[in-house]
C-alpha cells in the first residue's frame, strides 16, 4: 500500500515537472480547458441547441470527433503488437506508451459521447441491473460494451507494466500469466472497438452512404494512417526533449504503417466511389453532393478534393526515402498533414454530408456553432493534458529516472 | 410489557427520524445537482416547494417495469408539475392499449390538398414546442406532377452528344434525371403558397408510419422507445437518454428531437395528456407521432384525423374487417411508403 502511494506521488510530482517549453504547452491547453469549462457549462444548462445540429442533421461534431478518437485508440496497438507478437525488443520497450494512447483516446472519446447526449445525466439508464441495456438488438450498447472494456484492458496494462517497472520487479521472461493474456486480449480488442464503431454508422439501413461494408475497412485503415501518424509525432517529439530511446527502425515501421495504410485506404475509397458512382443510384446522390454540391449548396465541395489531394500526396511522399528518413521536418510534416487530414474527414466527408439527401429529399449544410467548436477544442485539451502528464510520468520510469527508493520507503 | 413497547416506539421513531433526516440530506442535495444540470425543471422547483419531485422524478425507472403503485406515484408527480408549470389543471392519463386492436392508418394522395390543418392540429393537440423552433411531427412533401417534367427541347440533348466522329445514338436521353411521381427527389417541404392545392403539384404528408419492425425501436440503447400491444411505437421520455440512434435509424423522417427546452407557452398547452402522448416533453429527449395515444386508446379518432377538411385522412382497427382502413385496404390501390425498407408500416397511402 505504501509502494502503491509513492508510485503515485514520484510519478505525478515527476509529470508536472519540466521547462519552460513544457509549462507553456500545458498553459496553452489550460486556456482550452478554461474557456472550454464554460462552453460545456453553457451546453449543460441549454442543451444541443447551442451546437449546429438539426433533425436533419442530427449527428454533430462530437459524433464525429468520436469516431477519429477511435481511430487513434485502435491504432495505438499498432505500438504494442509487434513487440508482443513479433518479439521485437525495441519496440517491446515502448510498448507502455502505446497503451497510454489508447486508454487516454478512449477516455476523450467517451467524453465525446458525453457531450453528444442530449440528456447525459441519464447515462445511468444504459447500466444493467439499475437502468436497462438493449443487448444484443442495439449496436449502441454494444460500443458502450467494447469501448469500456478496452478503456479497462489498457489501464490494467499501463498501470501494470508502470508500478513493476517502478519497483524494478518487471522481468519480460516471467511476466505474470494473467498480464499476457490481458495484452494480447488489448490487441484483439484494439480493432475490435474499431469495427464495432463502424457497425454502429452501418446499423442504419436509412443512411445509404454509411450503409457499406467498406466501413469497417476504411475504418481501420484510417485508424492506422491517423493513429500511426499521431504516435510517429509524439516518438519524434519524445526522443528529442527527453532522455529516453527511441530508435529509428521504431519510427520507420510507423512510416511504414502510415503509408500502406494510405494505400490501403484509397483503394477503399476509390472502390466506394465506383459502386455508387458508375450505376448512379439513390447510393450515389451523398457521394455526388461531397464532390460536386448540389443546386449551390457545395460547402464540402473543397474539403472533399483538398482531403483526397492530401492523403494521395502524402501516400505518394512516403515513397521517397529523403521524407521519410528526414526526421526533423518532413517526416513531421507529412504526419501532421495525415493527421489534420483524416481528423477533418470525419466531419466534412463522412458524418455531415452523409445526411444530405434527408429521407425526404432535404440538402443540408452543416455549421459549426462557437460553443460547439469551444466544447470540442475543450475535449481534445482534456485528453492531450491527460496524455502529455501520463506520457511524461511513464517516460521518467522507463528511463529510470522515477523509482521506488527502498531505503526510503523501508525508514 | 406496555414499557417494552414503548421503547420500541422510541427507538422505531428515533430510527425513522434518522431514515428521515438522511433521506432530506440526499434530496436537497442531489435536488441542487439535478437543478443545476436543468435550468427548466430548477424554474419548476421555484414555484414549487416540492423539490424532492425532480429527484424522483430523475431516480424513476422505466415506465413499462414499473409496479401499479410507482405509476401511479410518477403519474402524481407529473401532474403536479405540469399543473404548477402551466397553471391549470393537468391529468397524465396511463389508460391501456385496447384489447383485440391493431391501430392502422390510411392517406389519400389524390384528395390531399396541402393545406397543413393536419400539421397545426397536431401540434396544437400534442403539446410540441411553439417558436425557436415548432416542432411538426407531420411534414408534407409538395411534389411536382410527372407531366411537367419533360421538355421537347431536350429531345435530341443527352449523353454523348453527336460529334464529328458520328452519331452512334444517345446512351442517356435529355429527359433523364426528372423525378416524376411519388418521389422525394422534387419534393418541398417548406412551400409557402398562398393558395393550396398548387395546379401542377400533389401533396403528400408523411407521420410516424407505425412500423411493425420499427428500426428506431431496434436502435434504441435503453428501449426507452417500443411498440406497444396495439401497435403503436411510442416513447417513455423519462426514459430517453437523447443518443438519437433512433432518429438515425427512421427512413421516414418521423423523429424529431428537443434540441433545446421545449417553448410552450402556458395559454396554449393541452391539459388533457397521457403519459407516452402529448404530456410536455423536456429538454433533449426525442418525440414523434403516436397516433394521438391520449385520443385514440380512449376510442377517438387522432387531431389530425378530424382536422382533415377534405376526408383523405382514415384511421381505424386493422383487426376489423368493417373498419375504414379495412375497407380501403379491400378496394383501393394502396401502398406503403419505402417499402424496401421493409418495415412494413400500418400507415398505407392510396389514391382514391
Amino acid at each position: 500500500m505504501k509502494t502503491a502511494l509513492s508510485f503515485a506521488m514520484d510519478f505525478g510530482s515527476y509529470a508536472i515537472k519540466g521547462g519552460a517549453k513544457y509549462y507553456a504547452w500545458l498553459l496553452f491547453l489550460g486556456f482550452f480547458i478554461l474557456v472550454g469549462s464554460y462552453t460545456a457549462y453553457r451546453q449543460l444548462a441549454d442543451g444541443l441547441i447551442l451546437t449546429g445540429a438539426t433533425d436533419q442533421v442530427t449527428m454533430e461534431s462530437f459524433f464525429a470527433n468520436f469516431i477519429f478518437t477511435a481511430h487513434i485508440a485502435a491504432a495505438a496497438i499498432l505500438v504494442v503488437a509487434p513487440g508482443y507478437l513479433y518479439h521485437r525488443k525495441d519496440m517491446k520497450e515502448l510498448a507502455v506508451l502505446g497503451e497510454i494512447v489508447a486508454m487516454v483516446f478512449v477516455a476523450t472519446g467517451i467524453t465525446f459521447i458525453l457531450f453528444h447526449m442530449g440528456r447525459p445525466e441519464r447515462l445511468w439508464h444504459m447500466f444493467p441491473g439499475i437502468g436497462f441495456m438493449n443487448f444484443p438488438n442495439s449496436m449502441l450498447s454494444f460500443d458502450t460494451i467494447v469501448l469500456n472494456v478496452y478503456l479497462l484492458l489498457n489501464i490494467i496494462g499501463v498501470v501494470y507494466i508502470l508500478y513493476k517497472k517502478y519497483t524494478g520487479t518487471f522481468h519480460d521472461k516471467e511476466m505474470s500469466r494473467w498480464f499476457t493474456a490481458i495484452v494480447f486480449l488489448a490487441i484483439a480488442w484494439g480493432p475490435l472497438i474499431h469495427i464495432v464503431t463502424a457497425f454502429v454508422l452501418a446499423s442504419s439501413a436509412r443512411m445509404l452512404p454509411w450503409d457499406t461494408a467498406v466501413l469497417p475497412f476504411a475504418f481501420l485503415t484510417m485508424a492506422g494512417a491517423s493513429g500511426c501518424a499521431l504516435i510517429s509525432m509524439l516518438f519524434l517529439i519524445i526522443r528529442k526533449t527527453t532522455k529516453l530511446v527511441i530508435g529509428d527502425p521504431v519510427i520507420d515501421l510507423l512510416t511504414t504503417i502510415i503509408a500502406w495504410s494510405l494505400g490501403l485506404l484509397m483503394l477503399v475509397i476509390i472502390a466506394e466511389m465506383f459502386t455508387v458512382l458508375y450505376s448512379g443510384t439513390e447510393h450515389a446522390a451523398s457521394m455526388e453532393f461531397s464532390m460536386f454540391g448540389h443546386n449551390g449548396l457545395n460547402m464540402y465541395v473543397p474539403w472533399f478534393w483538398g482531403i483526397m489531394a492530401a492523403l494521395a500526396v502524402s501516400f505518394v511522399a512516403l515513397f521517397f526515402r529523403r521524407v521519410r528518413k528526414s526526421y526533423d521536418l518532413w517526416l513531421p510534416l507529412v504526419s501532421v498533414v495525415v493527421f489534420m487530414a483524416i481528423l477533418l474527414e470525419k466531419p466534412m466527408i463522412l458524418v455531415f454530408p452523409a445526411f444530405s439527401p434527408s429521407p425526404l429529399g432535404e440538402y443540408t449544410e452543416y455549421h459549426v456553432s462557437l460553443i460547439e467548436f469551444f466544447n470540442i477544442l475543450f475535449v481534445w485539451a482534456l485528453g492531450f493534458l491527460f496524455l502529455t502528464l501520463m506520457l511524461k510520468g511513464a517516460i521518467g520510469i522507463l528511463t529510470g529516472e522515477v523509482r521506488h527508493d527502498k531505503s526510503s520507503a523501508s525508514s | 410489557m406496555s414499557e417494552n413497547t414503548e421503547e420500541l416506539n422510541v427507538a422505531n421513531e428515533e430510527r425513522q427520524g434518522r431514515r428521515e433526516f438522511l433521506k432530506n440530506v440526499c434530496v436537497s442535495s442531489l435536488a441542487g445537482l439535478v437543478a443545476a444540470s436543468s435550468s427548466a425543471e430548477a424554474s419548476v422547483d421555484a414555484s414549487n416547494p416540492d423539490a424532492d419531485v425532480t429527484v424522483a422524478e430523475f431516480f424513476q425507472g422505466h415506465f413499462l417495469l414499473m409496479s401499479d403503485e410507482e405509476k401511479q406515484q410518477a403519474i402524481a408527480r407529473l401532474e403536479k408539475r405540469y399543473s404548477a408549470k402551466y397553471g391549470k389543471k393537468t391529468t397524465v392519463s396511463n389508460t391501456p392499449a385496447p384489447e383485440g386492436v391493431l391501430f392502422g392508418y390510411a392517406l389519400d394522395i389524390g384528395k390531399c390538398i396541402g393545406c397543413r390543418r393536419c400539421v397545426h392540429a397536431c401540434v396544437k393537440e400534442n403539446n410540441q414546442s411553439r417558436h425557436d423552433p415548432e416542432v411538426q411531427w407531420i411534414q408534407v412533401m409538395k411534389i411536382p406532377k410527372g407531366n411537367i417534367a419533360f421538355s421537347a427541347a431536350q429531345l435530341d440533348k443527352g449523353y454523348p452528344e453527336k460529334s464529328e466522329f458520328g452519331d452512334y445514338g444517345i446512351q442517356v436521353g435529355g429527359n433523364a434525371y426528372k423525378a416524376a411521381g411519388v418521389s422525394t427527389e422534387e419534393a418541398q417541404i417548406y412551400y409557402q403558397d398562398a393558395q393550396v392545392p398548387e395546379k401542377d403539384f400533389f401533396y403528400m404528408p408523411v407521420q410516424c408510419q407505425q412500423c411493425e419492425k420499427p428500426p428506431c425501436v431496434k436502435a434504441c440503447p435503453v428501449r426507452a422507445t417500443f411498440r406497444d400491444p396495439a401497435g403503436v411505437v411510442l416513447i417513455d421520455y423519462n426514459w430517453c437518454i437523447g443518443c438519437r440512434m433512433c432518429q438515425l435509424a427512421c427512413p421516414y423522417e418521423a423523429r424529431h428531437f428537443n434540441w433545446g427546452e421545449p417553448n410552450l407557452p402556458a395559454e396554449e398547452m393541452n391539459p388533457k395528456t397521457h403519459y407516452f402522448g402529448n404530456r410536455p416533453r423536456m429538454r433533449g429527449v426525442m418525440e414523434k407521432c403516436t397516433f394521438c395515444v391520449q385520443r385514440t386508446r380512449e376510442g377517438r379518432d387522432p387531431a389530425c384525423v378530424e382536422a382533415c377538411p377534405v376526408g383523405a385522412r382514415k384511421f381505424g382497427n386493422l383487426l376489423d374487417p368493417d373498419s375504414d382502413v379495412r375497407k380501403i385496404l379491400a378496394t383501393k390501390r394502396v401502398f406503403r411508403f419505402k417499402e424496401e425498407f421493409h418495415t412494413y408500416p400500418k400507415f398505407f397511402y392510396y389514391i382514391g
